[in-house]
């Protein structure tokens, strides 16, 4: 189970035996909008305020994972999730009106993985038979937490990124059809001293390369043996800094299996800077985009690294630096 | 206040740093400056242009006329702002679109707008000066030093 320190590898290759994702209008616009099981014209969601908005994303991405998956939420033994609100709320209340035992989680951006991460774990000890795991994010709202209010003026720096509105949720199971979840590497808190939250990326690059080398190192692993790497919202600041950092230090990874969910997700041209961030992020995107594609036959084997700044608006005024943390996960579908 | 330059950093950290900062988009600074002179003065050549007005069709002098006139360029900002069109001008004109009065109207109206759902008296009304309140503050605060200093100079400098 435990290889090296902090990796686990699941024996019992618990499935991914459906998921579900739901976006909003700027993610209907992007580049991966066909791979959205619902997507929203309107950034209300026919709701009063963003917040309830953001809870109705979870909800619905959860939804669409028990009907894909041909469960009824009753079977569901627990739902492991979070977002970036205070204290939780939107995936908190979305729990109470699911009535799945829950276990709220906080990663920041990383919490899609964190949430794999463990889910994994609990399936692979028989701790569960269903279990659903997710993430969301909703722009609005979140850019109402951490920075200005959404109509003001303020010129964002080319480092910033745009948080997407959207939510993943994926139903694991110990058995049935579907890609596996192999392995995973819990990250370490990393902070290299950076201050500035409109560039994120750059901050959270070495925690993701730090675990991408521990899951490597523990695995005995070469990077060639998984067709992707993919970190979860590095942007294009952070994307390229990891890379050198990843050369750097001698770890020969391919700039071609090498790939960011936030630049994947939006499509030229649309205003978000440096790429897209958020837990809705990677998990909208890895549930969705990057698993059709391996169900397709794309690829058989990737690594998914779900990165997250793990400051908050008060932290950041106070003049803290920003601990960043990645989380490292396995997927394998097909092949041997 | 920040107390990162108190922080030792580690080699590690430095080094990173320095690496980081390479990579880092940079800010566009001479094009951004650019931008904000033309569109800054544009907002203030439609001031110009709302004052004339004031003061050839209606009975106003050129000192009072900037009241109306002030008024009439926070309403478009407001306008504007509730359009959700102002921060995507502003995203284009950085400066050029915060330092004129509607820049100001703009802080005072997305925070009205952004906590409207938490209701009108802890929400709109608590956080209405979120953004504008240190403005109002330490422009109150530096009118009087700089008020006190003239009132020390004329009364006992003899000038």
């Amino acid at each position: 189970m435990l290889a090296g320190h902090r990796t686990w590898v699941f024996d019992q290759k618990p499935v991914i035996i459906s998921t579900g994702t739901v976006g909003g209008p700027f993610e209907a616009n992007g580049m991966l909008a066909n791979d959205f099981d619902l997507l929203h014209s309107d950034l209300w969601l026919k709701q009063d305020t963003y917040e309830q908005a953001h809870r109705v994303l979870f909800e619905e991405a959860c939804q669409k994972a028990m009907e894909k998956g041909g469960l009824r939420k009753e079977q569901v033994q627990f739902l492991l999730g979070g977002d970036l609100i205070n204290q939780m709320t939107p995936t908190s209340f979305a729990s109470g009106t699911l009535g799945t035992p829950y276990l709220g989680l906080f990663g920041a951006c990383s919490t899609s993985m964190e949430g794999l991460a463990l889910g994994a774990y609990i399936v692979n000890t028989k701790g569960a038979k269903y279990l659903l795991t997710g993430a969301s994010s909703h722009n609005a709202a979140v850019e109402k937490q951490f920075r200005y209010p959404t109509e003001y003026g303020a010129q964002k720096p080319p480092t910033s990124q745009w948080t997407v509105t959207g939510a993943g949720a994926a139903l694991l199971s110990d058995e049935g059809e579907g890609p596996h979840v192999t392995s995973a590497t819990i990250g370490r808190v990393v902070d290299m001293g950076l201050t500035d939250p409109l560039n994120m990326g750059g901050a959270m690059a070495p925690a993701a390369v730090d675990t991408i080398e521990a899951h490597l190192r523990e695995r005995n692993l070469d990077p060639s043996y998984y067709d992707l790497i993919v970190t979860g919202d590095l942007g294009r600041v952070g994307h390229e800094v990891s890379l050198d950092l990843l050369k750097k230090h001698g770890t020969p990874i391919q700039e071609e299996q090498y790939k960011d969910c936030g630049l994947m997700i939006y499509r030229e041209g649309q205003p978000v800077l440096a790429g897209a961030s958020g837990p809705g992020c990677s998990a909208t995107v890895v549930y969705g985009h990057l698993l059709n594609r391996m169900k397709k036959g794309e690829f058989k084997r990737m690594l998914v690294v779900a990165t997250g700044a793990l400051l908050s608006p008060l932290s950041f005024q106070q003049g803290e630096t920003i601990p960043c943390i990645a989380h490292a996960v396995s997927i394998e579908y097909g092949g041997e | 206040m920040s107390n990162n330059q108190k922080k030792e950093l580690t080699p590690v950290q430095q080094e990173y740093q320095v690496l980081q900062k390479e990579r880092e988009t940079k800010r566009p600074v001479a094009r951004n400056c650019i931008k904000a002179f033309f569109i800054g003065g544009l907002i203030c050549l439609i001031g110009q242009a709302i004052q004339f007005f004031y003061i050839f069709f209606f009975n106003f002098t050129e000192q009072t006329a900037s009241h109306p006139t002030v008024g009439t360029l926070i309403f478009i900002a407001m306008l504007l702002t509730g359009f959700g069109v102002y921060d995507r001008l502003a995203q284009f004109a950085g400066a050029g679109s915060a330092v004129p009065i509607t820049g100001f109207g703009n802080a005072v109206i997305s925070a009205a707008i952004e906590h409207r759902t938490e209701g009108f008296v802890l929400g709109v009304g608590g956080n209405m000066f979120k953004l504008a309140g240190s403005v109002i503050l330490f422009g109150v605060f530096s009118a009087f030093v700089v008020a006190t200093i003239k009132t020390i100079l004329i009364q006992w400098g003899g000038f």
